[in-house]
């Protein structure tokens, strides 16, 4: 038997045990990430779901300004806290749009009077087709909208108030 | 008390086990004589071990809630075989348990192997310390089972819902004993390479454990398959889940050892490539328990998750195959070829069985990595499923099933006459079985066409063995061969005739409505509450009907509050030409009931050739420690070939 296949076993192993402990040191990242990022808006037009609320679709985000489009819920519990740091944001004169989710008008009016209405325009998505056709597998998700209508990011999960400087950030490039 | 008692016993027994590891360094150095000690300290090792796991055992028995662990995972309204139960059910107990059996063992291979030289002997047991020294390590270093809470708690925290089963009570012994079965051969393995003498005797030393391990991981998989079939109510048989994976592979390499282990027995002959399976073997038990542990791979598994013990894991499994495949590189050289053999002969055509076999194993290792492998080096995450395997291995495994009727009828070192006249009956039962699938069945895929051709063949051609002599006279581990063979051509064709005939009905349905799937029409007539002690669920009734034959079904959907899980209970009836599946989902807005309906013709018979599979081993297993104990003699090579010839 030769020294070299004599040895390939030994070599093997470490290769696969390189491999494990990478994995081990950088745990999967369980996130499902649109495919959408870097490519144009998928068309929607949504209707209104909230009195006095304008309704929301895909043409109306390619205004030459960048747009934050936040996927969210009534139902979503972090989506409470998250709103209030949509406020900071639309304080900083950032365009906020909303997608409701599965959502009922009467519990999105009280949503919004409970926890504060950061939002332009609401459209109201209730069986989930547009969130899905932007990639997002959840609440609450948010996407970084350029001025032509192209997504340049997606936030997975709240964005809480240590995001605040980078969503500002990714606005900034997409301008 | 009781519990430091158990924990004095489980010091004591680590300090035997280095003991162990340093009287073997100093025999192998100066060749002095440490047998007698070596056995006394291996018997001893074992009986404290076994004092700790009772010690365990009573603290759980009696629900002391002064011991953490039992505080943790126990209850004291729970039934009895529970609270016994979770004594293994988590990490640490389990840990104990595992060097329990690893200790027994090496009190056992102590006492009976006669028939190694006693310099690999005592090399063995120095190897089967160092694995256990490991195990203790951790123990007693980092999940101590025995650790006291004060103030002791007035009750426990309960065990996990889900693991109270009886059948998850007998699922980690079964599993441990096959592993430190594995363990065994490992051991040998790395005394024999220390030494340098692998030859018959330590082949024949190793096959019992081999043959145990092997018939333990057999039954295991069958059970768990059958477990997930009717537990998880998704109608299948195999998912080949990670988890699912990791089993399969020590038992692939088992499979090849066990076949490799009578070529080195009988013959001499493949000395390093069994040296070689004997390490990847345990190695893969190894990779299987890292894989369940870490949670690096997603798997229905996952409640046994921890990374931290991974990485314990981990690095076991480093310094234990990292040293046997450094000491098979070094030594492998010092190996010499045995006796010679010509290209068709028995140990050509176990070869060709190892090398299938073994590619296999590399096909099901490569696919249950290859994710890992990719987002390492190119960030792209995807998935592997059923697709590949059942492409890449269902062929290797077809060919292998051909090989599996030739194999047997060859003699050793040369077969002198042609044997396929012999194979006429069995390749004319395939021919008319395929014949008979393309004028009945058209349009059935390849793969379970070739599986009922496969299947008719061997069924006929594994007998062959027993044809043309008194089969009453053929030794017990002939039978155990044929045994289980023939078991592999009734999982074949039960495989076969789920994968074509299988027909699957998925309907929403009210009450009244009337279904119909393969020969059965199936009624809905009412859906009702229903509670058991910890859960509640909604039960469906239903009639099925074939001709004049009638029978009620009632497939419930369970809601276990705590914690929050829905399962479904698959309600399941077997008759002797298949099985009928059905399974209730949830109700839609309309107030119609999701229903899942199956007739699986033969299905049944997969879990029979599993079963029989198991069977033939313990049969081979009972018929080799026979003679080892009543028939013990020095000319047993001579007496081999005599009776092979025969």
């Amino acid at each position: 038997m030769s020294r070299a296949i004599r040895f390939a076993p030994l070599a093997l192993l470490v290769l696969i045990l390189a491999v494990l402990v990478w994995r081990l040191a950088t745990p999967a990242d369980t996130n499902v990430h649109s495919a959408l990022e870097g490519k144009p808006l998928p068309a929607f037009n949504l209707p209104a779901i909230i009195p006095g609320k304008p309704a929301l679709s895909s043409a109306e985000l390619a205004t030459g300004q960048p747009h934050l489009v936040n996927v969210f819920a009534s139902w979503c519990v972090p989506c409470v806290t998250e709103v209030k740091v949509l406020q900071t944001l639309k304080d900083r004169g950032v365009h906020i749009e909303g997608i409701a989710v599965r959502d009922r008008p009467d519990d999105l009016a009280d949503f919004l009077a409970r926890n504060g209405d950061p939002y332009e325009r609401i459209g109201s998505d209730p069986q989930s087709d547009v969130q899905i056709s932007l990639g997002s597998s959840g609440v609450p998700e948010s996407f970084v909208v350029d001025g032509k209508g192209v997504i340049r990011y997606q936030q997975i999960g709240p964005i809480d108030a240590s995001d605040v400087p980078m969503i500002l950030s990714k606005l900034e490039q997409a301008r | 008390m009781i519990a430091e008692a158990g924990l004095s016993a489980l010091w004591l027994a680590a300090g035997l086990a280095l003991l162990q590891l340093v009287l073997m360094v100093v025999a192998l150095r100066s060749g002095a004589d440490v047998r007698r000690a070596m056995r006394s300290i291996a018997v001893v090792q074992g009986v404290l071990t076994l004092i700790a796991f009772a010690m365990l055992l009573i603290v759980f028995a009696r629900s002391d809630m002064s011991v953490a662990l039992v505080f943790e995972n126990s209850a004291s309204n729970k039934p009895f075989i529970y609270k016994v139960a979770g004594a293994w059910g988590n990490h640490e107990g389990s840990m104990l348990m595992w060097v329990t059996i690893l200790a027994v063992a090496g009190a056992f291979v102590a006492m009976l192997a006669h028939r190694t030289s006693e310099r690999t002997l005592v090399a063995a047991l120095g190897a089967q310390a160092v694995l256990a020294l490991g195990f203790y390590a951790f123990l007693l270093i980092a999940s101590n089972p025995f650790a006291r809470l004060w103030p002791a708690p007035p009750d426990g925290q309960g065990l996990n819902p889900l693991l109270q089963d009886p059948g998850l009570a007998f699922h980690p012994p079964t599993l441990y004993l096959g592993y430190v079965g594995l363990s065994v051969a490992f051991s040998f393995a790395v005394g024999a390479l220390l030494t340098g003498e692998v030859d018959s005797r330590l082949a024949r030393a190793m096959r019992p454990w081999v043959l145990g391990a092997w018939i333990l991981l057999t039954l295991g998989i069958t059970a768990g398959s059958y477990w997930a079939y009717y537990e998880l109510g998704w109608g299948g048989y195999w998912f080949w889940d990670p988890v699912e994976n990791a089993s399969l592979m020590p038992w692939l390499a088992a499979t090849a050892l066990l076949h490799s282990t009578n070529v080195l027995a009988a013959r001499g002959a493949l000395k390093a490539w069994t040296m070689m399976l004997a390490v990847i073997a345990f190695s893969m038990s190894m990779v299987g328990t890292f894989l369940v542990r870490s949670g690096i791979l997603t798997s229905v598994h996952a409640f046994a998750i921890d990374p931290q013990r991974g990485t314990f894991l981990l690095a076991l499994l480093a310094i234990y195959v990292g040293a046997a495949f450094a000491l098979f590189a070094w030594r492998g050289s010092s190996l010499k070829e045995g006796a010679p053999f010509e290209l068709v002969s028995r140990e050509s055509g176990l070869v060709v069985n190892n090398l299938i076999l073994t590619v296999i194993l590399g096909v099901v290792f490569v696919g249950t990595l290859y994710p890992l492998f990719v987002e390492a080096v190119s960030g792209e995450k995807l998935s592997v499923g059923a697709p590949y395997f059942n492409a890449v291995a269902g062929p290797l495994a077809l060919l292998l099933a051909v090989l599996v009727g030739v194999g047997p009828l060859l003699a050793w070192r040369r077969q002198r006459r042609p044997v396929l006249h012999r194979l006429q009956v069995p390749a004319l039962l395939g021919a008319t079985a395929l014949a008979i699938t393309f004028i009945l069945w058209r349009d059935m895929h390849i793969l379970p066409r070739l599986g009922f051709t496969v299947g008719a063949y061997l069924a006929a051609a594994s007998i062959l063995p027993l044809v043309g002599r008194n089969p009453l006279r053929a030794p017990v581990a002939t039978w155990g061969m044929v045994v289980a063979h023939f078991g592999i051509s009734v999982a074949l064709v039960g495989m076969a005739a789920n994968a074509a005939f299988s027909s699957e009905r998925l309907a929403i349905a009210k009450p009244g409505d009337v279904l119909s799937v393969g020969p059965w029409l199936v009624q809905l007539t009412d859906v009702v509450p229903t509670a058991g002690k910890n859960w509640t669920a909604v039960e469906a009734e239903l009639r099925a009907a074939k001709g004049a034959q009638l029978v009620t079904l009632t497939p419930q959907s369970r809601y276990y509050p705590d914690p929050p899980t829905q399962t479904n209970e698959s309600s399941i009836r077997t008759f002797w030409n298949g099985q009928l599946y059905t399974v209730i989902g949830n109700q839609d807005a309309s107030g119609a009931w999701q229903l899942r309906l199956w007739w699986k013709p033969f299905v049944t018979l997969i879990w029979a050739g599993g079963a029989l599979i198991a069977i033939g081993g313990a049969l081979a297993l009972i018929g080799r420690l026979w003679r080892l104990a009543w028939r013990r003699r020095p000319s047993g090579d001579a007496e081999w070939r005599k009776e092979r010839y025969a």
